[in-house]
């Protein structure tokens, strides 16, 4: 057994490309549930347009990478308009199924053989698409590795944009979210009616909310595409939203920062566990359980993780009781 | 605080130069079920709402005099607080027309009636618990730059506003003695203070008409008396009131106007004295007086699901 | 209070291990890992040339021809979820997947040889758009089927619907009840007991093990905390992650069967095609919805859940035990969610994903016929799932789900209580 490996490989993936996605969908969530109460449980519908924006842009159409970016943004805006005009009305749980169920609705159509031509069916697109991103590079072309941090060179540059737009769209929420508009859709999360009878369009708040959320989720697929350089439907299943809300518990929800704490905890938790399992099992310290079950446990501690901070710290780890973002209705 | 609250009814009326409007004014005003008003700010027709198959709101004809403090008093379950959700948009009544300011208003949205100057309370109060006192009145403050998307990004546009609605926060937190609790979180208070605050941030509107449901329920007495003081203050500054409740003795130091609602329709107006002898609202009241034990829980059942 | 948490997520940790005994590990596989399968004819004869692709989400792309003998063998570089696709334009003329959802689908591959099975028509057309049967004919059969799929649907849903009646908890691991139910009649199966007796012993084990059991140490002592109704959601979905790749942990991955009744040969009876397994699921179906609606109507313990469901402030004031009509649902709920795990198990197969799978379908059957009311799910699993078969006449059959989360969505916008539902319900 290597710590050195074990600890290597964690701290890359606790602050990697994986890690910035989710963060990405984390923050969006941030803005709709944490701040404004909107339970969206379709954030990967958001992601997923992100990406295959870039996917169908650059790769169908052969068209530049930054058109892709727009399209991703103005795709994201679409959904969220369209899930919303309908949806925004209706109640807490309602807005729930509803959002989950768009999500998976959009995924099928994606998948489906009656559109392979433009979304590649269930193989999805593979293929150049963030070429044009990975051409600007600046780092030396002779650059092998940082210590401890296994980067290529390629990754380390989406590492690197992909953490500066995390901390711009964070400064955005910030930004917002200390201003008069972040206290009507506080408020919103508190009561809404009570904010309706001041006089405040709380649909147009909703929407905001909501379209900001999709963006920066969105942005969370655009990196997503570019880094993996592959847009696959069936890794936009529900399970993606959720681990975003875990992240967004973790580092506690309604708090700037908590998406960015939540995500770097959650991933390093989840390589941490990975990681060691596989090299004990490698080493044969444990032998009842095979190199693919780790896939399995990883998950099964996360679900519980989502459990035990639900019950015992739904503020998140380093939240403030008082200002809880939950259950105000 | 100011004295005036202390006051006696008798020196009351040279104090209160806007009670003695509205009391003159409303002076020939006939005592029948929706008589015309010489002023009205609010005029209902034909207003109904059915629950399955009780009509829990059947008004043919109401008026609300400006500048009056009108009572909608009546039994648990004769419908005020429906009639306040479909006048102030909350819920949609199946059939009637109003207006507010000889505007037609029916089917209007909520915030938008709110926008016109017809701001409300709640009876279950809304305070939005975890933000603070100070926060739920800036809220309050209408036509907020900083509330705009793009602007709120921009202090520099909304700071000089954000400050001079701090001002008016001020004083009127301190007028309702709640200017020692600034910064506590609105869920920290008492019940009474929670009306307070609700109270207060509704007037951080600027509204022309200010509709209270039943703002005494839950207030510890010794708070009662100070806020049926708030209430007239209210009117003193030009505001029309209109308020909710279900206790008799309650409105007679304080209304200049009472309306009597059961079963869904209104049964007598008139001044508090006059109403209070009326037959027909005794023998609602004492008539409903064995119900009322039952009807409380479904009463209290219907507004908790209301309030989701 | 903290306590009794701490006790309730013991207790799960040892249900999970229980699990992970009931189901035996497999032992590691030193065999390279690969996507494996014989691709043939309902006869017998070798289909050749067709390309299976497999890739997965980390960019990974493999593919292979089907040779002479109608195999084919894609290697793996390890094991993991991957998506494994048929082209269905390098089929010979004449040959079609028996179901077109064949075409693609995304497998969790254990290290080893996994067993790819590709079932061929050969002739006719796939159901869509078949020229040999009238179109009479067809209807008639998607009907049948769709009644069918509706009963099952509803025995997943009445649970969903009577839990959130009575507790206002959105469960979203009530999916996981049915894969639950399925691989626990697995379990019994495996162990050499006929899954006609397997198939009871797991439901009433179910009822009250994931049923009773998960309320009283998970639920009931959140109620108490007074946890919020949206807190509550989120645990459902954590649960619901942990009890699914605890199952794909100990069971594995892949589809698997019951050892009996898994290949029944089909008959037809009048218009009719299907198998008696699927009648006499279908018919048993019937029967426990059937009992399970008249135990709401005149049972005490009924009454008082309908009770419960309307108004649970007022039900707890005229005396009802809230708490006992709450315990009393969850295990009628689980029990006839287990029987639909089985059911599907059966008519199909058993796979560590097929409550989620099932989750948004009974989400959409409840919200038709109204979340909350009592009748409503049964009414609208039927309709959700004739809708769902009727559908597939108009569009591909692997897009069937998304006409019914399509249907779920616009009932929702136009009519929020549902079919049954009263208006006053939606505040």
């Amino acid at each position: 057994m290597d710590f050195g490996i074990i600890f290597s490989q964690t701290l890359t993936q606790a602050i990697g490309i994986t890690a910035i996605i989710y963060c990405l969908a984390a923050v969006g969530l941030n803005v709709q549930f944490g701040y404004t109460g909107l339970l969206n449980f379709g954030q990967v519908a958001f992601v997923a347009a992100g990406a295959y924006a870039v996917g169908v842009i650059v790769l169908t159409f052969d068209l530049s990478l930054w058109l892709a970016i727009l399209v991703g943004i103005l795709a994201s805006t679409l959904l969220a308009l369209i899930l919303g005009i309908p949806t925004l009305r209706l109640r807490a749980d309602y807005l729930a199924i509803v959002t989950i169920a768009a999500s998976e609705l959009l995924r099928l159509l994606v998948r489906s053989i009656a559109f392979k031509d433009t979304f590649g069916g269930a193989q999805g697109l593979n293929g150049k698409l963030g070429q044009q991103f990975h051409d600007l590079n600046p780092l030396p072309s002779d650059f092998t590795s940082l210590p401890v941090l296994t980067w290529t060179r390629q990754d380390l540059w989406v590492v690197i944009v992909g953490w500066l737009l995390v901390v711009l769209f964070t400064l955005l929420v910030w930004g917002l979210v200390r201003s008069p508009w972040g206290r009507v859709v506080k408020g919103i999360r508190e009561d809404e009616d009570a904010v309706v009878s001041l006089g405040k369009n709380v649909f147009v708040y909703k929407m905001q909310a909501l379209v900001l959320g999709g963006i920066i989720g969105g942005f969370g697929g655009i990196v997503w595409a570019v880094a993996k350089q592959s847009v696959q439907p069936d890794t936009f299943q529900p399970d993606f939203t959720f681990f975003a809300y875990t992240i967004l518990l973790l580092g506690g929800a309604a708090r700037v920062f908590g998406p960015i704490v939540g995500a770097i905890i959650f991933w390093f938790l989840l390589a941490g566990v990975g990681e060691l399992l596989s090299q004990m099992i490698q080493a044969g310290y444990i032998d009842f359980l095979s190199a693919t079950d780790v896939g399995s446990i990883r998950f099964i501690l996360m679900g519980l993780g989502l459990m035990l901070l639900m019950i015992f710290r739904p503020q998140g780890i380093f939240g403030d009781r008082r200002e809880l973002a939950l259950d105000a209705r | 605080m100011p004295a005036n609250t202390d006051n006696d009814l008798a020196s009351a009326n040279d104090l209160m130069p806007g009670r003695a409007a509205a009391v003159a004014a409303l002076k020939d005003v006939p005592h029948v079920p929706g008589a015309q008003k010489p002023d009205p700010i609010l005029v209902a027709d034909h207003v109904s709402r059915q629950f399955g198959g009780l009509k829990a709101v059947d008004v043919a004809h109401v008026e609300i005099q400006r500048g009056a403090i009108t009572a909608l008093i009546g039994p648990n379950g004769a419908g005020k607080t429906t009639l306040f959700n479909l006048l102030t948009g909350f819920d949609k009544p199946d059939t009637g027309k109003w207006t507010f300011n000889q505007q037609q208003v029916a089917g209007m949205s909520p915030y938008k009636l709110a926008r016109k100057g017809m701001v409300r309370t709640f009876q279950l109060t809304k305070a939005l618990s975890r933000m603070t006192v100070m926060d739920n009145m800036r809220l309050g403050a209408s036509g907020q730059l900083g509330e705009r998307f793009f602007p709120s990004l921009l202090p520099f546009l909304w700071n000089a506003q954000e400050r001079a609605n701090e001002v008016r926060a001020l004083e009127l937190l301190g007028r309702f003695n709640l200017d020692a609790k600034l910064d506590d979180f609105a869920g920290s208070l008492s019940g009474g203070q929670r009306k307070l605050l609700e109270m207060a941030r509704a007037l951080m509107t600027n509204p022309e008409m200010v509709m209270l449901d039943e703002p005494m329920a839950g207030v510890n007495p010794a708070l009662t008396q100070s806020l049926l003081g708030h209430i007239k203050n209210i009117r003193e500054e030009g505001t029309t009131v209109l308020f909710v409740e279900h206790d008799m003795d309650m409105v007679r130091d304080i209304s200049d106007w009472v309306i009597v609602m059961a079963q869904g329709q209104i049964i007598a107006e008139g001044p508090p004295d006059a109403v209070m002898r009326d037959r027909q609202v005794i023998d609602a009241y004492l008539g409903t007086h064995h119900d009322q034990a039952l009807t409380k829980d479904g009463t209290s059942l219907t507004q908790d699901s209301s309030g989701e | 209070m903290v306590k009794h948490i701490r006790i309730a997520l013991g207790a799960l940790m040892l249900s999970v291990i229980g699990l992970l005994a009931l189901g035996g590990l497999s032992p590691a596989q030193a065999a390279d890992t690969a996507v494996i399968g014989v691709l043939t004819t309902p006869g017998g004869a070798p289909v050749e040339g067709v390309k299976i692709t497999v890739t997965n989400e980390e960019g990974f792309t493999e593919s292979d021809t089907s040779d002479a003998t109608g195999a084919f063998r894609v290697p793996l570089p390890s094991g993991g979820t991957y998506t494994i696709e048929v082209d269905t334009t390098t089929f010979p003329d004449g040959i079609a997947l028996s179901r077109e959802d064949d075409a693609s689908r995304t497998l969790l591959v254990l290290s080893g040889e996994k067993k790819l099975l590709v079932p061929l028509s050969e002739g006719g057309e796939s159901a869509v758009s078949a020229s040999g049967d009238s179109t009479l004919d067809q209807i008639i059969q998607l009907f049948f089927d769709g009644i069918l799929y509706g009963l099952l649907i509803a025995l997943g849903a009445v649970g969903l619907n009577l839990v959130f009646g009575t507790t206002g908890l959105t469960n979203f691991s009530h999916g996981e009840l049915l894969t639950l139910g399925a691989f626990t009649a697995l379990a019994l199966n495996e162990a050499g007991i006929n899954i006609i007796i397997a198939a009871p012993i797991a439901i009433v084990f179910a009822a009250f093990a994931y049923g009773w059991g998960q309320n009283k140490i998970l639920w009931r002592p959140l109620r108490r905390r007074k946890t919020g109704l949206i807190a509550a959601m989120i645990v459902s979905i954590g649960l619901a992650i942990v009890l699914r790749y605890t199952i794909a942990l100990v069971f594995g991955s892949g589809p698997r069967t019951y050892q009996q009744f898994a290949g029944q040969v089909g008959i037809s009876i009048g218009p009719f095609n299907t198998t008696p397994k699927a009648l006499i699921l279908g018919a048993l179906a019937a029967v426990a919805l059937g009992i399970t609606v008249l135990w709401l109507q005149r049972s005490r313990i009924g009454k008082a859940t309908r009770a419960v469901s309307d108004n649970p402030a007022l039900a707890s004031a005229t005396g009802i035990d809230v708490e006992r009509v709450i315990a009393v649902v969850w295990i009628v709920g689980a029990g006839l969610a287990a029987f639909a795990g089985i059911y599907l198990g059966m008519t199909q197969s058993s796979i560590w994903n097929m409550g989620q799978r099932m989750l948004l379908v009974l989400f959409a059957a409840v919200i038709l016929g109204g979340l909350g009311t009592i009748y409503g799910a049964i009414v609208g699993a039927l309709v959700v799932g004739v809708f769902i078969n009727m559908t597939t006449l108009f569009i591909p059959t692997e897009m069937k789900t998304v006409g019914a989360l399509f249907l779920m969505i616009v009932i929702l916008l136009v009519r929020p209580q549902g079919l049954l539902g009263r208006k006053e319900r939606v505040g």
